[in-house]
């Protein structure tokens, strides 16, 4: 009886015990995948057999010499780089509107929080339809307001359609940016606002001088996880284009599920999606950084 | 001056944010001689409804597709990834925020990372052991690799959350002569429910939105679940029925933007902890 109530009482057993069981589900289905499709990129697995060879580097030969994936590459850096500059841009100006008070405010951060609810595919499948090349509205609008001439197809043109994924990733992250920028500014103390606008320091001034410097961390956060959002995404370019026109607009995830997935060749989907890794390095080496100052900060 | 200017900005914003969901409404209610007039005439006016609306889009969505099907799929998908995420998370997130002392943070850390780990990095990998394990084109092979992205948020999510839980119930407890075990099992659960109501929207809101893991597993149209059935096989050939799609699209939007706005505070504040804490 005793030895139960020791048992019953002892913090490192029953931390341990209930800590396992997700250690084990992130270990086994987490980490093992994880080296697993590191391995599968050198080897000439494919979705057919069981059969497992050792290829060596020759996937990587294989991709490095495509013209498809390196172009594949170029696009998923191009729409990171470039729907992260727009969120940055849309977020600091829509947390200054959201943080004031207004009529409607209210509904406005419901509806601002729309694209952020919905799921991507669903999101993806009604701006294909927003730019289908017969109907699309935004045609309308702009021949009806006389700014267009010809004709855009949005998706058929290659620079177009990469143009219209970006659109599609900075709606899709922004919304949750913002938040996360205005949770920010809700942490500034008051006092050194208060301070600044007794010094007689402006809007622009208070922006530019002190929220965006101490809000510098958490906005480091928005943006990295908008990278890893957006660099992994599958579901926008695969519902917009399919990587088309001729192969023009894949980037790295709707490749490698193409030549992986569709194409059964296992271990050249693995390679390709081996090239997300730098993105997410870089991300997870930042978040460190970012825990341990505010980790230095706090104390 | 300084009023005009801000009422500008919010109406931008919301207008630029919520244009595709008017998008979704007005098409899924128009008319077809209505919808499909095509852009480049003029006269024609596509951001209103020139015909009375209709129905027609709703009926068949609901009566001559899988849709129906797809809700139910995608409902028991929820639940048995709500179940197992709680099972495996809350004790986790109990451990990490009460018992696991100095590691715990560094332990936490370590899990919350591994959601870092993008779908479209393990799908290939997760290919391969679906079909070892026999389970392509079921839903098992979802409800088994969803709390894989469930898991590791919701831990930390609730490591947090009792964070701000103060001790004293539970130190009182054991003044009571409770056992440590006797608080986790009597006294937790209490203190614990808005986190794991939190954790349940999260799990929620997560397997409604998945694509990436249900586009690889699932191929029979009867099996899949809304965010893969309604832009992949609502399509038939090559014939979009834009009506139907965007109807589909609007009814699975308003449960989740419901719950998005309010729970939405809570996930960002899961999603800082690391950066505004102290």
């Amino acid at each position: 009886m005793t030895g139960r109530r020791t048992l019953a009482d002892r913090e490192d057993v029953l931390g341990a015990a209930m800590l396992a069981p997700a250690l084990a589900y992130v270990t086994v289905l987490v980490g093992v995948p994880f080296v697993f499709a590191i391995v599968l990129s050198f080897s000439d697995a494919t979705a057919g057999s069981l059969h497992f060879g050792w290829a060596g580097l020759r996937n990587y030969a294989a991709i490095l010499g495509d013209p498809i994936f390196l172009r594949a590459l170029r696009n998923s850096a191009v729409v990171t780089v470039g729907s992260q500059v727009l969120v940055v841009i849309l977020a600091t100006a829509a947390a200054q509107v959201f943080r004031a008070t207004f009529r409607g405010k209210r509904f406005a951060r419901f509806v601002l929080l729309l694209p952020w609810a919905v799921p991507v595919s669903l999101a993806a499948i009604a701006w294909t339809w927003i730019f289908d090349s017969t109907f699309s509205v935004i045609n309308w609008t702009l021949k009806a307001a006389g700014l267009l001439h010809g004709w855009l197809y949005w998706l058929g043109d290659p620079a177009l359609a990469l143009f219209a994924i970006i659109i599609v990733q900075a709606w899709r992250i922004f919304p949750f940016a913002t938040l996360i920028v205005l949770a920010g500014l809700a942490s500034i103390p008051q006092e050194i606002v208060e301070a600044a606008i007794v010094d007689g320091a402006g809007f622009w001034r208070r922006l530019f001088r002190i929220e965006l410097p101490l809000l510098l961390p958490i906005f480091a956060v928005a943006v990295l996880f908008g990278v890893v959002y957006t660099a992994t995404d599958l579901g926008v370019v695969y519902i917009l284009t399919g990587g088309g026109p001729a192969n023009t607009t894949h980037v790295l995830p709707t490749l490698a599920f193409q030549r992986g997935i569709l194409g059964a060749d296992l271990g050249q989907g693995a390679a390709i999606a081996v090239f997300l890794l730098p993105f997410l390095i870089v991300v997870a080496v930042a978040m460190l950084r970012l825990a341990r100052r505010a980790e230095v900060g706090a104390r | 001056m300084k009023r005009v200017a801000l009422y500008l900005a919010a109406l931008g914003f919301t207008v630029f944010a919520g244009f595709p969901f008017y998008w979704m409404l007005i098409t899924a209610f128009k008319r077809n001689s209505d919808l499909y007039v095509g852009a480049s005439v003029t006269s024609h006016i596509p951001w209103i409804f020139n015909e009375p609306p209709t129905l027609e889009h709703v009926k068949l969505l609901l009566g001559q597709t899988d849709f129906p099907r797809w809700v139910l799929n995608t409902l028991l998908v929820v639940v048995a990834v709500v179940v197992i995420t709680v099972a495996v998370a809350v004790p986790a997130g109990y451990s990490l925020a009460r018992l696991a002392g100095r590691w715990g943070e560094r332990l936490g850390m370590g899990i919350f990372f591994t959601y870092l780990i993008p779908p479209t990095l393990l799908f290939v990998p997760f290919a391969r052991l679906v079909s070892l394990l026999g389970l392509q084109d079921s839903l098992g092979a979802l409800i088994l690799i969803y709390p894989t992205m469930t898991i590791p948020f919701c831990t930390w999510l609730v490591m947090g959350f009792l964070r701000s839980v103060p001790w004293e119930i539970e130190e009182q407890a054991m003044i009571d002569g409770y056992s440590r075990l006797g608080v986790i099992l009597r006294v937790a659960p209490r203190l614990i429910v808005p986190g794991i109501l939190t954790v349940v929207v999260f799990t929620f809101t997560l397997v409604l939105q998945e694509f990436v893991y249900a586009l690889t597993f699932i191929s029979s149209v009867g099996r899949m679940t809304v965010s893969l059935g309604v832009p992949i096989a609502l399509v038939r050939g090559d014939v979009y029925h834009w009506g139907a799609l965007m109807a589909a699209a609007l009814f699975t939007s308003i449960p989740l933007a419901i719950v998005y706005n309010a729970f939405m505070d809570r996930f960002i504040h899961g999603f800082t902890m690391g950066a505004v804490k102290g």
